[in-house]
């Protein structure tokens, strides 16, 4: 090549000469492209109508009345107060728990655990637990919370149920996120004499912690739309008083909603797509509090 | 080949030695060994490291010149896979003893990295990190620590005004002498320094340079670098390192005009490396 080049001048015309296969690659581009903006498309547009469907249907039952009135058995009365304020209870007890499980496990991971045999096995199962159905949470909560330590079906019984649910995403999530804590900054504290827990306290922790937090938020917010574990462990679908504490029977809304759906009355059927505009506006608060946190902190190193 | 330094006078005038007190050794290095896995990265390292000198270990590149300097402080121990044998004392006292506190070695030998690595906090928060972990609370002593300590690294004049800003709007010099100012607040008695200026401009590079100088009168610096030049500058003892091997280790002045080992000569004259 480079002797035959030294020998014939290059002209012009070949300079500009196009590969042979252009056009071809070219086509090609275009067709994925089309086929990739299609597939986005399509998404988009099932979730365009979906929430049309569903405003159109609830709008009418969307007012005060939905969330400061109890269930009732005309449709007009019917509201979600006691689901509403059920959810928020459930929130508020599973947050701490399977904030302080799951940070504290993915520390002793990340941290201080060697890494063996052992800590790979917990390791292992943690991605798998992610998989697990929710029903089987919801049938491991009946038999160990509700039953075996008597907690009934009560509001610390199905939070508990929801953190272990809940548990794998967020230790994994946590993980990433001191995972990508340069360690640079750790080789730094460590070389003035920092203890272990004082370089996770004062710089993996706080420069982990918007990721940290982010992975939190996402996690309950799943555990917010969540059913199944907590019919099978007996949350009540009708109530007519508001939870007093840790040990009281409760009710959520997506239970509500569900209860809702399932009537004959077309009426109830319009009062759910309400409620479940309340529980989108829910998920859509915390999604967007989870995305501001992202962007606030955002990595600074 | 470093006790013969005491009756090698002309030199003496040349690199201006602490000829206060006789130079007792900081670090004792014995038949060190270390893999990373399977593989050997040292190979029986013997050196003495005297103090109150700049002592400079160059070497081309991978020849383990990072993962010596990180033995002195046992950051080394990070790296899960990696082993060692052999001897490290550091006065007088073995490091790797079972009951010789990590945390305390680290105190009394601080470390600058390659890259500048300031917190991500302000520049006051930065120099009161060692003392506050090693628990200063004193509002007013923490003070005194700062304006001290970024003086010794001679940021004070540049900085004063502005030591509740983060230190990331710092340039890449500034940076890297906060880091030794951040070191400096501890009261270490080392400095390990590994290729601190690799990633400044020449102007930054000299502006530590000089500090280097000024901090040897009180403290023993270890200085790992690339650039011989710089050795050949700022140090009093040179470690040339090869395949992590000691080849050769004397008085700077020897090691750069009549090296005994044909491959420093050939390293330092730029024919490899
Ligand atoms: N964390 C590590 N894991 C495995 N091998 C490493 C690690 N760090 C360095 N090494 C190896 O050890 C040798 C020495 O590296 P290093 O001490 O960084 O050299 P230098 O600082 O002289 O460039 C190299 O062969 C390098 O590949
Ligand atoms: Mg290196």
């Amino acid at each position: 090549m480079k002797a035959a080049r030294q020998e014939t001048t290059i002209t012009t015309e070949e300079r500009l000469q196009e590969p042979a296969n252009l056009s071809v690659r070219e086509w090609k581009n275009k067709i994925f492209k089309g086929i990739f903006t299609a597939a986005a498309g399509f998404s988009l547009l099932m979730l365009i109508v979906l929430i049309l469907r569903i405003f159109t249907q609830g709008i009418g039952y969307l007012d005060w009345n939905l969330i400061t009135s109890f269930a009732s058995r005309n449709p007009s009365d019917a509201g979600i107060l006691a689901a509403f304020v059920g959810t928020i209870w459930l929130m508020a007890v599973t947050a701490p728990i399977s904030f302080i499980l799951g940070v504290g496990t993915a520390i002793y991971l990340e941290e201080y655990a060697n890494k063996n045999r052992f800590t790979s096995l917990i390791q292992t199962n943690i991605s798998n637990l992610a998989g697990v159905p929710s029903v089987v949470f919801g049938l491991l909560g009946l038999t160990l919370f509700v039953r075996e330590l008597a907690m009934g079906r009560s509001i610390i019984a199905g939070a508990l149920t929801m953190s272990l649910l809940i548990l794998p995403i967020i230790v994994v999530a946590s993980q990433e996120a001191i995972r990508s804590v340069p360690t640079n900054l750790k080789e730094a504290s460590y070389a003035m004499g920092a203890t272990n827990w004082q370089t996770i306290y004062r710089v993996v922790l706080p420069a982990a912690l918007p990721g940290i937090l982010t992975g939190n938020i996402l996690a309950l917010s799943r555990a917010i739309g969540e059913t199944a574990p907590l019919i099978m462990i007996g949350a009540l679908t009708y109530i007519a008083f508001l939870p007093e504490n840790l040990l009281s029977q409760f009710t959520v809304m997506p239970i509500q909603i569900f209860n809702w759906t399932s009537r004959p009355q077309e009426e109830f059927h319009l009062v759910a797509a309400a409620g479940i505009i309340v529980l989108l506006a829910m998920l859509l608060l915390m999604n967007s509090i989870a995305v501001w946190i992202r962007n606030k902190f955002q990595r600074r190193f | 080949m470093l006790a013969s330094k005491d009756n090698n006078t002309q030199a003496e005038e040349v690199y201006e030695p602490n000829t206060a007190r006789p130079a007792d050794s900081v670090y004792k290095v014995d038949q060190l060994n270390l893999w990373y896995g399977q593989d050997q990265a040292l190979k029986n390292i013997e050196l003495e490291i005297p103090e109150q000198q700049v002592t400079a270990i160059i070497g081309p590149s991978g020849c383990g010149k990072s993962t010596f300097i990180k033995t002195l402080n046992r950051l080394t121990e990070m790296i899960p896979s990696v082993k060692t044998t052999g001897g490290i004392y550091y006065r007088n006292q073995d490091i790797f003893d079972k009951k010789y506190k990590v945390e305390l070695l680290r105190t009394k030998v601080g470390m600058v990295f390659q890259n500048p690595n300031p917190f991500p906090k302000s520049i006051y928060e930065n120099i009161v990190y060692g003392p506050k972990i090693h628990g200063i609370k004193d509002k007013k002593v923490l003070d005194e620590i700062v304006e001290s300590s970024l003086k010794g690294a001679a940021l004070w004049d540049e900085v004063k005004d502005d030591l509740k800003k983060n230190a990331f709007g710092l340039s890449g010099g500034q940076q890297q002498r906060l880091c030794i100012a951040r070191c400096l607040a501890v009261e270490p008695d080392v400095l390990l320094m590994d290729e601190p200026t690799s990633a400044l401009d020449p102007i930054s590079t000299l502006k530590i340079e000089e500090l280097v100088q000024d901090l040897k009168k009180n403290y023993s610096i270890i200085i790992v670098t690339h650039n011989m030049q710089q050795a050949g500058r700022i140090s009093d003892n040179t470690a040339f390192f090869l395949n992590g091997e000691v080849v050769e280790y004397d008085r700077t002045d020897k090691i750069f005009s009549s090296p005994d080992d044909k491959r420093t000569e050939d390293y330092i004259s730029g024919r490899f490396g």
